[in-house]
């Protein structure tokens, strides 16, 4: 009696927590969902619905060159990251000891530095070398901290991958080249994507490093945002904060869905 | 020749983005321009600089916040992977999903969400006036700094508790049981020893970012809460002191550094893969 009384209790203070923590994590975000209907420009009482901001979110030039940014930035540094980081890792596997463990460190630094360290280094590097702050510095920053996250993802498939799979192919006819594209890239081809798509992540999300390798009044998304909120609350960043978050969950929707299929396909 | 050869690209990308920034950094908190001749000249001055109570105490300041983020996120952060941990298998999932999902929206937004939550009109205020209750002004306090670290960080102490608690395997629990232990003995010595890995990670993927951050302070804090990273930041892009800047950004490598490896040392379960490095 005294014990199913204490489970029934225990249980309510579960469910009573876990409500709590998901309602902490989600609010803010909910919280800006609505505000960007609220016709207040304020955010202070609830002045009726409109779809207002998100009219002039779209008329907003300075905005939507920040997209533009934001986007090619992406889309570019996850490209070279990917296929630099691919081959680094192909070479780094094939490393003997001393040298794989010092270019794995090096690689590691990227990760294990603050963002903000990374931030102003190469900022120092670029002014070092009179390079013009602006949409290439970013882009290389962004390679830069892009590659180490694919060459992790890439390297523990390597080693999976049977020892003597492209001496075999080669015995059996195969150019390198073809080798490579037949037999390798298929084998890694799980830990390219993931790769990749966490570089993506990485690049769309990032503000810190951005924030100090661009210049010459290219900004991406994050910036933005970042000097809008030093001014105060703006409406146009609820607006933007809803359509940057529907899209990601679409996204995520879309990519279960695919994997879901594969797994059946394989069943 | 691909073997031989496909590695040298990223050698050289790595040697010159990653390895000479650091390098230069070391060397220009060494150097500072001489006023008299215009030239760079060796000098302390960025280190005695950071040195002042000044900036110690900011740096003080910024691993004390720090360190109460930790403390917060672990004790909050600890019975929520529990209960995850405790769930269905299929139910697991989608929590840990829905842990996963604010984590995809846009860093910047996140935090700027608490901005309209903490206002002085904000939703907080007007649902403590609603229930009758005295309002607060957090906005631009070290409490919202601290309260937007808890926000931003918790996900990445619960992530690793959940993924060590998840694995534990049932039958030491229940083998536990079996031999007499209570609900409470099985808890001390047998499922928080086990999920010390979990615990270890989680507490360093909240203090690195944590003491480092410059955007939560200067969002939430509004100025008025200065952690290290600002002084950074400030020293980079409005003072020009590259002298002094390049000075604390090493001070924080070396600190980071330094942490992360004592912490590695407590973490003896790294999952293979790191053991190598």
């Amino acid at each position: 009696m005294v014990n199913s009384f204490r489970s029934i209790l225990g249980s309510v203070f579960k469910n009573i927590y876990t409500v709590l923590i998901f309602t902490f994590l989600y609010l803010p975000i909910v919280v800006l969902i609505v505000y960007s209907f609220n016709a207040s420009k304020y955010a202070v009482g609830w002045d009726g619905f409109t779809l207002e901001w998100y009219v002039k979110l779209f008329q907003d030039r300075a905005i939507m060159k920040a997209f533009y940014y934001t986007i090619s930035v992406a889309v570019l540094s996850t490209l070279i990251a990917t296929v630099v980081g691919t081959f680094a890792a192909i070479g780094i596997h094939n490393m003997k000891p001393l040298r794989k463990q010092l270019i794995l460190n090096i690689n590691n630094l990227p990760l294990l530095n603050p963002d903000i360290v990374t931030g102003v280094s190469m900022m120092v590097l670029f002014v070092f070398f009179k390079a013009q702050l602006g949409f290439i510095t970013m882009l290389i920053a962004h390679v830069t901290f892009n590659i180490p996250y694919v060459i992790l993802s890439v390297l523990p498939k390597l080693r999976q991958m049977p020892k003597d799979i492209l001496e075999a192919a080669m015995d059996l006819g195969a150019t390198p080249w073809y080798a490579f594209r037949k037999v390798i890239i298929p084998e890694i081809s799980p830990g390219i994507v993931t790769g990749a798509l966490i570089a993506f992540t990485m690049s769309i999300d990032d503000f810190v490093i951005s924030f100090f390798t661009t210049g010459n009044g290219v900004s991406n998304l994050s910036i933005y945002v970042y000097s809008m909120a030093r001014r105060g609350i703006n409406p146009k960043i609820n607006a933007l904060s809803t359509l940057m978050f529907v899209s990601v969950l679409i996204l995520l929707l879309v990519v279960n869905k695919r994997q879901g299929k594969e797994s059946k396909k394989i069943l | 020749m691909l073997k031989k050869y496909s590695g040298h690209p990223y050698v050289l990308w790595s040697g010159i983005f990653i390895v000479l920034p650091l390098l230069l950094v070391i060397y220009y908190s060494f150097v500072k321009t001489s006023p008299a001749t215009g030239e760079l000249m060796f000098s302390l001055e960025g280190y005695r600089t950071f040195l002042q109570p000044l900036y110690l105490k900011v740096f003080a300041k910024s691993v004390l916040l720090a360190l109460e983020a930790t403390i917060l996120c672990l004790i909050i952060g600890y019975p929520i992977a529990y209960i995850i941990a405790n769930m269905k298998p299929k139910t697991q999932k989608i929590m840990a999903l829905l842990l996963i999902l604010p984590m995809w929206m846009n860093f910047l937004l996140r935090t700027y969400a608490w901005m309209t939550i903490l206002q002085k009109n904000g939703f907080l205020n007007k649902m403590l006036s609603l229930l009758g209750l005295p309002t607060v002004n957090l906005l631009f306090t070290d409490g919202a700094v601290l309260l937007g670290m808890v926000y931003n960080f918790l996900p990445f102490m619960v992530l690793p508790i959940y993924t060590v608690l998840s694995k534990i395997d049932k039958g030491l629990i229940e083998a536990a049981g079996d031999l007499g232990a209570d609900h409470k003995m099985v808890l001390r010595k047998i499922i928080l020893p086990l999920s010390i890995p979990g615990v270890m990670s989680g507490i360093t993927m909240v203090f690195m970012p944590a003491v480092s951050t410059f955007v939560i302070p200067a969002l939430l804090g509004g100025g008025r809460s200065v952690l290290i990273g600002n002084v950074i930041e400030q020293q980079y892009l409005s003072v020009y002191n590259w002298n002094f800047g390049s000075a604390i950004s090493v001070v924080l490598m070396i600190f980071i550094l330094l942490s992360m490896g004592i912490m590695k040392r407590y973490d003896t379960d790294t999952e293979g893969e790191m053991n190598l490095w």
